[in-house]
């Protein structure tokens, strides 16, 4: 029933193409030349102000990317290197400056309402209302994506059960509960809202070692079984490696290589290192390691 | 599994109602709160009753009654005020706001639910605060006319769902201290709305910004069906100006809470805590 909905809702817009963007029928997620600066000058509500642009801070930087359909692509960069908004602006939060997005063949701006449908979101934090149990937030959440509410009763202990989460817990304040468990309630929002674009902002950062193995068995599930599109940014470079199809290293907003992870080590490989880490690509493709790119000074607005 | 395609009406019915039963959670949840800010209320109310108490006795019956629906009145519009006003501020503390602007809703069945929630729990809370009042107090209302009553409260709240989303910008906008904002308005209505004086005491000057009050029609309204027991044939002149200024205020909020939110995500502040 999954597969039927999911093709449904996937198979349908790929027969529409976006005007400003040259789509694939394999694409889900087609970047074209985006652009996001914060700060710098005047924004007025009723009126779109030009910013002056020596005062901006440039977090997204002319990215262009194809995602394909049931791909993990993973997006690797240090903190303020645009991760983050680079997601927002695939997940309808940002608005672009210039530059289009497409997903699954409609556009975030134009088709906003088509898009949201389509996808949801893992974030760092796990975003909840913290003194409500996993279980009003997930009936709160899934509600507002569709489920009657004798569907939401029905799945949310399922879904919660699957990733280890004892029906005892499901009723007692989120608050309560580890971060890692409380990631794991976010991932059960996600899985429950069925998305065919999943976009994971560093769902793994701060977990312990067992909570960081479940939600990443749990991704390669949610791709297996329900043919989702996974756009997953991290830090964790073993992680990106093991998951990832693809991987795009950003850097100062900018996407400064692409590929699978075997070719991004083999672009890296030199005679002193003739069988680099993704640690050691990422140093070679940024000129300083994710620990050096880091303690540079970041702008919060990234 | 999840099965996401309902028609458009039944979608957005569902949506609407998640926001009803979240907040009931949360009022649920937060019990503690809810029986403090109660206390508060009936010790505020009952401080500006005694007032009348204090006065001749020819005159205490009237002006407690006067005074105890102004405190009544009050407590609801501020409590649909703060539940709609709240609606941004209480999501960015909880760090949820993201994850409700990006679910596949229309923004006003967004409001709307928090609207529904608004009312039924300003209803309820209203109606507890006048039992609670009640037990201190002798309020003769042996003339009322509970239905125009319920009408007027139905009507007025209209227009207070519109200022209610007009102000629920504030934090949008301004992150830092855009909460705060929403007080300012608050007190400029109680100042000029006659909730404990009439408003023929204001300066010259403040009289008419009174008369654009909703606030101002509602009482009078309330005053009229309670005190003298005024049915809804008589209360032309109040039901007239707060449905207009619901029919208004609704879409001009909603119209107004879209560019602010246009704004914001183009400016990178829905994400921001303040």
């Amino acid at each position: 029933m999954i597969q039927t909905d999911q093709e449904e809702r996937a198979a349908g817009p790929l027969v529409r193409e976006i005007q400003t963007t040259d789509t694939h029928p394999h694409d889900a997620v087609v970047a074209s030349d985006l652009v996001k600066a914060f700060g710098g000058g005047s924004q007025r509500i009723f009126r779109r102000a030009k910013p002056a642009k020596k005062d901006q801070v440039l977090a997204v930087d002319h990215v262009s990317m194809r995602i394909a359909r049931n791909e993990i692509y993973g997006v690797l960069g240090a903190n303020g290197s645009g991760k983050s908004t680079l997601i927002r602006l695939l997940s309808t939060l940002l608005l672009p400056d210039s530059g289009t997005v497409g997903i699954f063949g409609y556009d975030v701006v134009r088709d906003e309402r088509i898009v949201k449908r389509m996808l949801n979101r893992v974030s760092v934090e796990a975003s909840f209302f913290k003194k409500l149990s996993p279980f009003e937030n997930l009936m709160y959440a899934t509600r507002l994506y569709g489920l009657t509410g004798a569907s939401a009763r029905q799945e949310i202990p399922v879904a919660l059960g699957r990733l280890g989460i004892a029906p005892d817990r499901m009723h007692r304040p989120l608050e309560q509960m580890s971060r890692g468990m409380q990631q794991k309630v976010a991932i059960a929002r996600a899985f429950l809202t069925a998305p065919v674009f999943l976009l994971l902002d560093e769902p793994t950062t701060g977990l312990d070692p067992r909570s960081k193995v479940d939600v990443q068995e749990f991704v390669l599930q949610l791709r297996r079984e329900h043919d989702a599109t996974v756009l997953l940014t991290t830090h964790d470079m073993a992680e990106a490696d093991a998951l990832c199809d693809r991987i795009a290293i950003l850097d100062r907003g900018r996407v400064v290589v692409e590929g699978t992870p075997e070719e991004l080590k083999a672009k890296a490989a030199s005679h002193d290192t003739p069988e680099p880490t993704m640690e050691d690509a990422f140093m070679v493709f940024t000129g300083r390691s994710l620990e050096e790119a880091e303690q540079e000074e970041e702008p919060a607005a990234r | 599994m999840a099965v996401f395609n309902p028609p458009g009406i039944a979608r957005e019915v569902r949506a609407s109602y998640a926001f009803v039963e979240r907040n009931m959670n949360l009022v649920k949840r937060y019990w503690g709160w809810e029986i403090a800010f109660f206390l508060y209320t009936i010790s505020s109310s009952l401080s500006v009753i005694y007032i009348g108490e204090a006065q001749d006795p020819e005159r205490r019956g009237e002006l407690v009654l006067t005074l105890g629906i102004g405190t009544l009145v009050w407590a609801y519009l501020r409590s649909v005020f703060d539940s709609i006003s709240e609606m941004i501020t209480w999501e960015r503390w909880e760090g949820t706001i993201e994850y409700t602007f990006m679910a596949p809703i229309s923004r006003l069945t967004h409001m709307l639910g928090t609207a529904l929630f608004s009312i039924v729990y300003g209803i309820l809370r209203t109606a507890a605060l006048f039992v609670a009042l009640a037990l201190f107090v002798d309020l003769d209302l042996s003339r009322a006319n509970f239905v125009a009553a319920l009408v007027v409260t139905l009507v007025g709240s209209l227009s207070f769902l519109g200022i209610g989303i007009m102000a629920s910008i504030l934090p949008l906008w301004f992150t830092e201290r855009g909460a705060e904002m929403t007080f300012m308005i608050s007190a400029i209505l109680l100042l000029i709305s006659g909730v404990y004086y009439p408003i023929s005491v204001l300066p010259d000057w403040l009289e008419p910004l009174a008369r654009l009050s909703p606030a101002t029609y509602f009482l009078d309204g309330i005053r009229r069906t309670v005190i003298s027991g005024q049915g809804l044939a008589q209360l032309g002149d109040v039901l007239l100006p707060l449905l207009v200024m619901g029919v208004l205020s609704i879409p001009l909020g909603v119209w107004v809470f879209l560019r602010v939110e246009t704004y914001a995500k183009r400016t990178g502040r829905l994400k921001r805590n303040g």
